[in-house]
């Protein structure tokens, strides 16, 4: 009983400090509220976790913490659009299990949702905290089905506070296994998502039709699977190269849910196909490069060279089309080489508002949370960065972290990892 | 939203481009004789005239083809460019998997086949499975989407297979790479046959469930439509005559094997491809309806290849089938008009006959034979023009033309050539230059 109580004192005692001061103000900064013109000398005040005022006229409540806010300015937390931070990967348990054909239901885990996966120990939370994430939308990555991902808020204790809205979308991939087992080609894939998509419709039928009268009818068959594919608001499809766009644009309008593509390397060249098919589109910062062990006599198409080069401007272009679209991590480790990134993007025609938009308010609007996410707006949660300078520029300075409402402050980024491979490659210094 | 509108306005600029007329050229037109000094007026895509005295009609571009051939462009029945998957190999019937699906039109392969002449193709899945996947037949649009690849109204194809390949994937293989890989059925000749019947037995009971269906439904009773099957689909659609097959066989009793059992399920084999014993019953493939695109000159490279001979082609073309000589490959693609002269020396075929096995009878085993495959006026204005007469070893595509637009030009093509190197030797210069970006470590 003692110990109980004093788990409790103890649960108490965070959440007291977590919440502690009941509000905080920044005054007189600008801020980038991420939806319409920036605000000078403006105040946000924020309270129980929630943005309870914006705007110029607006006073600091007496019992508000204050933050100085003469020459920084205030963004909306940056948003992650597709992200796997303290994510724990469903692990494959041991060898791929033979498929025959679609009802086997291969690489299918359409039921997982990435809320059920939240570890908030993993370590890249704060480091991309630190760098002004203060969101990301998190998927379990492994398989074609691979599952639902989540919005979560990259700071808390306990998974349960970390997770925005549960179920978002499903993370589909096109990989395919070997020779023997079914799917075994890219044409197996589609075949089998297709069919999918075709089964779950039919199973929602059938499943009506029982509810509403199931006298005289033979039960449908639980199908988790499907139950899971039908739970899921959309489809992310992969698509880089632009045959691979305009491909997962037709196969997408088969479908019966709404998808949004994701990788985007050659977005450069479909960037009116995407646009004339009204599809958002998520951007992988992670900019194609040659392969650090590719072999130096390997002789790459025009293609290749084209795409390496031109894959940055494809924010730019996108943008340009009036495209709706975010960006996402892609696997980038470290927070400096991610603003980099974005800001190669920016170097390759993309306006500076855009970039910000495309890491807050479109990845909100693309995934349906932007009631609560995504801009400073009265009522939203409370997350949202103080930053010396302009974003994703290497002297920028992020003073401040604010996630639903507590405020964090950045700790430095790790010294880099040394590299695994001492060797010189060969190919990267030529 | 915008889609139909570009269409119409796309449509409405080849309405207004200027008639291309080719002139004092050879023409072989296949199957209305031979034709000097000939030329062709296109209009709107279409051959609008063929003979001698045309007049170029004011405004029309004129391809000068003096002391070239002009012959219809060549159709290859059996080819699989421009695809990122060839073989779903992993179940014994692949029919829902479709190579439309993966169509690649940046592959350079189109160019390539479109450079050795090729207009047509038909893509078809691999040879993995008793039956395999569905095949699209493609014009060599290059430059265009994977969309306007396809040949608008073409019937669509399914592939089979007998013999060697696929049975391969039911016998242990004796490499130790795939030691422990699970069997998959069929192992033996007699199992490709179970498998095919097998799944028409399924395919006539998924037609009969939906047929039941539609039945309630027509009757105004109240009824949840079956599963879609997308296995069964494209079976049902062979069995009503919607859907071609197009059969890789080698051996005489295969292919009666598959002519029965075709026979007894009451659809048509449309084409048996390789069929290299095709030779020895000839008639019976003539009796059955089914046409056969087969080889040049390949043989021995497996057992069931060894019975395979040259003459081949022209003796089943004797026995009254209709056949083709088809590449099965990227490479061979780009000669395909050597391809048919060989059938002169082995077998004693005309040069029309040699030129009809790679343009109109692959045009009418593809059922596209009223669009392409001879130089007729009406027909699409899809041509191959040569320096040399097409069957000769020293003939060099000139231009090739699809729909009456200019897709390969050899001229065009080397003078292009030093300038494209030029750009990609920048592109190269440039990264190397590069600092390394997001992502990338390397020792500081």
């Amino acid at each position: 009983m003692l110990m109980k109580l004093s788990i409790f004192a103890g649960f108490c005692a965070a959440l007291a400090l977590a919440s502690e001061p009941s509000a905080i103000a920044i005054h007189n900064a600008r801020v980038f509220t991420g939806d319409g013109a920036a605000l000078d000398q403006a105040t946000v005040v924020i309270r129980e976790g929630l943005i309870e005022a914006v705007g110029r006229n607006v006073a600091a409540p007496p019992d508000a913490w204050v933050i100085e806010g003469a020459g920084l300015t205030v963004y909306p937390g940056l948003i992650d659009g597709l992200s796997t931070w303290g994510v724990q990967q469903n692990a494959p348990s041991g060898p791929a299990p033979h498929a025959r054909g679609p009802e086997d239901r291969p690489w299918t885990t359409t039921w997982i949702s990435a809320a059920d996966l939240v570890q908030p120990s993993d370590r890249r939370i704060e480091q991309f905290r630190s760098a002004g994430f203060t969101s990301a939308v998190v998927f379990p990555t492994r398989g074609i089905f691979a599952g639902q991902g989540s919005v979560i808020n990259l700071a808390g204790d306990k998974p349960g506070q970390m997770v925005v809205a549960s179920r978002v979308g499903q993370y589909v991939s096109l990989m395919s296994g070997s020779f023997a087992s079914f799917p075994g080609s890219l044409m197996g894939v589609i075949a089998y998502i297709r069919q999918l998509e075709l089964d779950a419709e039919h199973y929602r039928l059938v499943k009506t039709a029982y509810e509403k009268n199931p006298r005289g009818m033979q039960r449908p068959e639980y199908d988790r699977a499907l139950d899971g594919l039908l739970a899921s608001p959309r489809l992310l499809l992969p698509a880089n190269r632009a045959v691979e766009i305009k491909r997962m644009i037709a196969f997408g309008a088969e479908l019966k849910q709404p998808f949004v593509l994701y990788g985007m390397v050659e977005a450069y060249r479909a960037a009116s196909e995407l646009k004339a098919a009204g599809i958002p589109v998520l951007v992988n910062l992670r900019w194609p490069e040659r392969a650090r062990d590719a072999d130096p006599e390997q002789v790459e198409s025009y293609r290749v060279l084209e795409a390496r080069d031109k894959a940055p401007s494809s924010p730019a272009a996108l943008a340009n089309a009036g495209v709706r679209f975010a960006f996402y991590s892609g696997g980038i480790e470290r927070p400096r080489d991610l603003m980099r990134a974005v800001k190669r993007a920016i170097d390759a025609g993309l306006p500076y508002d855009a970039a910000v938009r495309a890491l807050t308010l479109s990845p909100a609007e693309i995934y349906g949370v932007s009631d609560r996410l995504g801009s400073i707006d009265k009522g939203k949660i409370a997350n949202l960065i103080v930053v010396k300078g302009n974003l994703f520029e290497d002297g920028a300075e992020v003073k401040y972290i604010i996630v639903d409402g507590v405020k964090y402050e950045p700790v430095p980024e790790p010294p880099q990892p040394a590299p695994a491979e001492r060797l010189p490659t060969g190919g990267e210094d030529r | 939203m915008r889609r139909p509108g570009l269409a119409v306005l796309c449509a409405a600029c080849a309405f207004a481009a200027p008639p291309t007329v080719i002139r004092n050229a050879t023409i072989l037109t296949v199957t209305k004789g031979t034709i000097p000094n000939g030329s062709i007026l296109i209009r709107d895509g279409k051959i609008a005239a063929v003979g001698t005295g045309i007049e170029a009609p004011a405004g029309a571009t004129v391809i000068d083809a003096s002391g070239q051939y002009v012959m219809p462009g060549i159709i290859d029945c059996h080819s699989h460019i421009a695809a990122e998957s060839i073989n779903e190999g992993s179940v014994s019937v692949s029919s829902m998997v479709g190579i439309e699906d993966v169509l690649n039109p940046e592959s350079i392969e189109i160019y390539r086949a479109l450079a050795g002449g090729v207009t047509t193709a038909n893509i078809l899945h691999g040879s993995a499975n008793s039956i395999g996947g569905k095949c699209v037949v493609i014009k060599l649009r290059w430059g265009k989407d994977a969309k306007r690849l396809l040949f608008e109204g073409a019937t669509p194809g399914i592939k089979f297979a007998l013999g060697e390949n696929p049975k391969r994937a039911g016998s242990p293989s004796p490499s130790p790479l795939l030691v422990g890989r699970p069997l998959r059925y069929p192992a033996t000749r007699m199992g490709v046959e179970d498998v095919i019947r097998e799944a028409f037995l399924e395919a006539k009971e998924y037609q009969a469930l939906w047929r039941e269906y539609r039945d309630k439904i027509a009757r105004g009773e109240n009824a949840i439509p079956p599963r879609r099957d997308l296995k069964l689909e494209p079976l049902v659609e062979v069995l009503e005559g919607k859907r071609f097959v197009h059969a890789h066989c080698y051996r005489a009793d295969e292919i009666l094997m598959l002519l029965n059992v075709a026979d007894e399920f009451g659809f048509k084999i449309r084409t048996l491809q390789h069929a290299l014993e095709g030779y020895k019953v000839a008639k019976e493939i003539a009796a059955h309806g089914a046409g056969a695109s087969t080889f040049s000159d390949w043989w021995s490279y497996k057992m069931e290849a060894f019975d395979a001979i040259p003459y081949n082609a022209a003796i089943m073309m004797r026995k009254g089938v209709l056949v083709s000589l088809n590449s099965d490959s990227a490479e061979l693609m780009r000669r395909l008009n050597t391809e048919a002269a060989k059938t002169m020396k082995y077998g004693g075929l005309s040069e029309t006959e040699a030129l009809s096995l790679i343009t109109i009878n692959p045009a009418k085993q593809l059922a596209i034979d009223s669009r392409v495959g001879s130089i007729e006026a009406g027909k699409d204005a899809d041509l191959t023009i040569y320096d040399k007469h097409p069957l000769s070893n020293y003939a060099k595509v000139q231009k090739v033309l699809i729909d009456g637009e200019v897709y390969f030009d050899r001229d065009r093509a080397l003078s292009e050539q030093l300038q494209k190197e030029a750009e990609k030797q920048r592109l190269l210069e440039k990264e190397k230059r590069q600092r390394p970006q997001a992502g990338a470590r390397r020792p500081s």
